[in-house]
């Protein structure tokens, strides 16, 4: 008979967590790694895998743990997943591999993501690395920006033998994991150590190439001499709500909020020359991953008293992943559900002072699914704050589509591709949110994977 | 690492560098800019550029040392390396078809962004003036550059000690009222001097461009920190601009924007002087 209940993750205690920036989630010891592990029944058609965009080979994976054999279990998740101990701290889980475990009709699903992200931490404290020799096919292939779904493309036609080099616009690889998530939930060595292991595969990186600026792709693939070219540029323009007073000192795009304290580390200002101002009262709009990730940032900083999540819906309409809604709670930070500013008021010499909200109440299902809000007439009120962070998504920049001949893009900017990531000009392939839009870390790896799968065929055919 | 090949000390307070980024040289355009970290703890920051050569891949910047980052850019020499040069960022000048005679206004480290801009339009075949100002003589740079490529260059100095005593706007005012050909006006500088040159220009309702250079931190789009306010819409200046219609500018928004960190820059800057003592002002 299986074990109803998981074998729990040590984190660190809210009290202390909230003023530092280390990882909450502390991981799982070999012994309990075993345990949680032995509570799979190893279903002979698991469901599991279908639910993971990058079909890790999970119930083998989870019976090599049982054995003790961490380094087997390294090389099966590996031979899938280029980022898995990246994977197994952002990807939503419960939602994915987890929503489709058999265990949910009788307790909690195994704890697939917890297990991953132990066998990623082994392999990296072990410097276990897969043996990979692939006979080199002399063909150069440009990846156009270096975040979850260019280097999951980029490790993929390494390991085929592609000649790869990755155009990267920040001075540092990773994308919205360097920029984007913060430390406490995803360590940047971390991230700095899967993006070794790609240096290693034998990428070749350029940083600080804005491609579109610095270069564009029809010179890369004319003059330079690039076959194949994959676009994974992301969404990174931020939304800002159109509302009076979003200019003053004190408002930011969570995006910038974001790259200053994580790829600028601002948080450790004046050690590091990037600075971060926030007040005693913070304000974050929006319910998503990145509302999150902005409030429990700010939380962090030195003299920020109180966070509040300002989000126009209820808690049940919120998009950010359960687990990181209630680390938020548990770290104190306070929720204004149903809730949306309509104007940001500002001082003499131009910062914020309070915001102007409006009660909301939720009517019919927009094409979302999710019901939709309705300001109710006459509810305004002020709630006193120093510092906005508006976290309202993004949405994908238009550089490359306007400086690059024959790519088309849907209306909202997103460039077309087909399921294998194909657009319309040949040679050319895309992924992630620069095709979705705003999504997940694991989408856009599936992308990336899909695409280097497309891009090998494409090249295999050509002339 | 880009390599840093020229080195001039223009006055006091300002320096020239010329930085060896050839695919940045290649691309570049009149009008756009670069962001540079120095090393790993470093910020980045924006410079306009100020001339490139595509022949020998280099990139000039020139650079006011008002805060730790230019003061530390400051003490760099030929031969040593900067960590991050990106670029050429933002969209390039657009050629103003009709005019007839053009008068760029430049004042600060404004006037090396405002260079390329009239030596362009000078090699396009227009008619270019340009008015320069600053604190003192010594003060007023690319004096010998920009009379390479301009008709005639007018000063404007605090102290007299070079053309008319007073600001480019007391000589950009008897221009306009002595020259009625001058039917569109550049202008790069300090935000306040941009502010009053416009409000003289449009007065002679004279199209007007300005070059912006507010606080950036990726300069790709992505952070909004350098948004700034154009005709009641918002702007990011790094995607949008840097370029834009000087009559609808926001200056006083775009001036209250750069106080945003003043504290922090202050206090960066104090630590930095502890640690390294002593002036490299002139060396």
């Amino acid at each position: 008979m299986a074990v109803k209940d998981r074998v729990p993750m040590k984190e660190q205690d809210p009290k202390e967590r909230r003023k530092n920036f280390n990882e909450v989630a502390l991981g799982y010891t070999e012994e309990e790694a075993i345990a949680e592990a032995s509570r799979c029944i190893q279903c002979p058609k698991p469901t599991c895998v279908a639910g993971c965009p990058v079909h890790v080979r999970i119930p083998e994976f989870i019976k090599a743990i049982t054995k003790r054999e961490f380094e087997e279990a390294y090389k099966i998740i590996k031979s899938t997943n280029s980022l898995p101990a990246v994977c197994g701290r952002v990807c939503p889980q419960e939602e994915q591999c987890e929503k489709n475990c058999v265990l949910n009709k009788i307790g909690k699903p195994i704890a697939i993501g917890r297990l991953e992200r132990f066998v990623a931490d082994y392999a990296l404290q072990n410097n276990i690395e897969e043996e990979v020799k692939p006979e080199k096919k002399n063909k150069k292939v440009a990846i156009i920006g270096g975040g979850p779904a260019g280097l999951t493309c980029a490790g993929d036609l390494l390991k085929m033998g592609y000649d790869v080099t990755i155009f990267e616009a920040l001075h540092a690889l990773g994308g919205v994991l360097t920029y984007g998530i913060p430390e406490f939930r995803l360590p940047k060595r971390i991230v700095e150590a899967e993006i070794e292991r790609l240096k290693k595969l034998g990428a070749k990186v350029e940083t600080n190439v804005v491609v579109g600026r610095t270069v564009t792709i029809d010179q890369l693939m004319e003059e330079e001499g690039f076959e194949a070219v994959f676009v994974g540029t992301g969404a990174g323009l931020p939304k800002l709500m159109d509302i009076p007073g979003k200019n003053l000192n004190g408002v930011y795009s969570a995006n910038e909020f974001l790259t200053r304290i994580n790829l600028m580390k601002a948080y450790k200002f004046p050690e590091y020359d990037t600075p971060i101002v926030v007040g005693k009262r913070v304000a974050v709009i929006g319910g998503g991953n990145v509302a999150m990730d902005a409030a429990r940032s700010a939380l962090r900083l030195d003299g920020v008293e109180e966070v509040t999540v300002v989000y126009r819906r209820s808690k049940e309409e919120m998009p950010a992943r359960a687990e990181e809604i209630e680390h938020a709670i548990e770290e104190g930070i306070k929720f204004e559900f149903l809730a949306n500013p309509i104007r940001i008021n500002g001082t003499e010499d131009g910062w914020v002072k309070s915001m102007d909200v409006i009660r909301m109440e939720l009517g019919e299902p927009d094409s979302s699914g999710r019901r939709r809000p309705i300001e109710i007439p006459g509810s305004e009120f002020t709630i006193e704050v120093d510092t906005v962070i508006m976290a309202l998504g993004t949405s994908p920049n238009n550089l490359i589509p306007s400086t690059t001949k024959d790519i088309e893009i849907q209306k909202w900017g997103g460039i077309i591709a087909d399921e294998t990531g194909k657009t319309s000009k040949p040679g050319v392939f895309a992924g992630g949110d620069a095709v979705t839009g705003a999504a997940t870390v694991i989408l856009a790896m599936g992308a990336g994977k899909q695409a280097a799968k497309a891009i090998d065929e494409y090249l295999r055919n050509k002339k | 690492m880009y390599k840093i090949v020229r080195r001039e000390v223009l006055n006091p307070v300002v320096k020239l560098m010329d930085i060896e980024a050839p695919r940045v040289a290649k691309s570049a355009k009149p009008g756009q800019f670069v962001i540079i970290r120095i090393y790993d703890k470093g910020e980045r920051i924006p410079l306009t550029i100020a001339d490139y050569d595509p022949e020998k891949g280099t990139v000039t910047i020139v650079f006011q040392e008002v805060g730790k980052s230019t003061k530390l850019l400051g003490t760099l020499n030929e031969g040593d390396y900067i960590l991050d040069f990106v670029g050429p960022l933002g969209n390039t000048m657009e050629v103003p078809k009709d005019a007839k005679k053009i008068l760029g206004v430049g004042g600060g480290v404004g006037i090396p962004a405002l260079y390329p801009k009239l030596k362009m339009l000078h090699q396009e075949g227009y008619k270019v003036e340009a008015i320069l100002g600053g604190r003192s003589e010594e003060y007023v740079i690319f004096k010998k550059e920009m009379e390479a490529v301009c008709d005639k260059v007018h000063y404007a100095t605090d102290d007299g000690t070079l053309g008319k005593k007073g600001f480019v706007t007391d000589v950009l005012k008897e221009v306009l009222e002595n020259d009625k050909e001058v039917d569109y006006v550049i202008t790069v500088g300090p935000v306040i001097m941009m502010k009053n040159v416009c409000k003289m220009t449009k007065e002679y309702n004279i199209p007007t461009i300005v070059s912006m250079n507010p606080l950036m931190v990726d300069g790709t789009g992505m952070c909004g920190a350098c948004r700034i306010e154009v005709g009641g819409e918002t702007k990011f200046v790094c995607m949008d601009g840097p370029i834009f219609d000087g009559h609808l500018v926001n200056f006083d928004l775009a001036m209250t924007r750069l106080n945003m960190f003043k504290k922090q820059e202050k206090v960066s800057l104090e630590l930095y002087e502890q640690h390294h003592g002593g002036d490299h002002h002139g060396r």
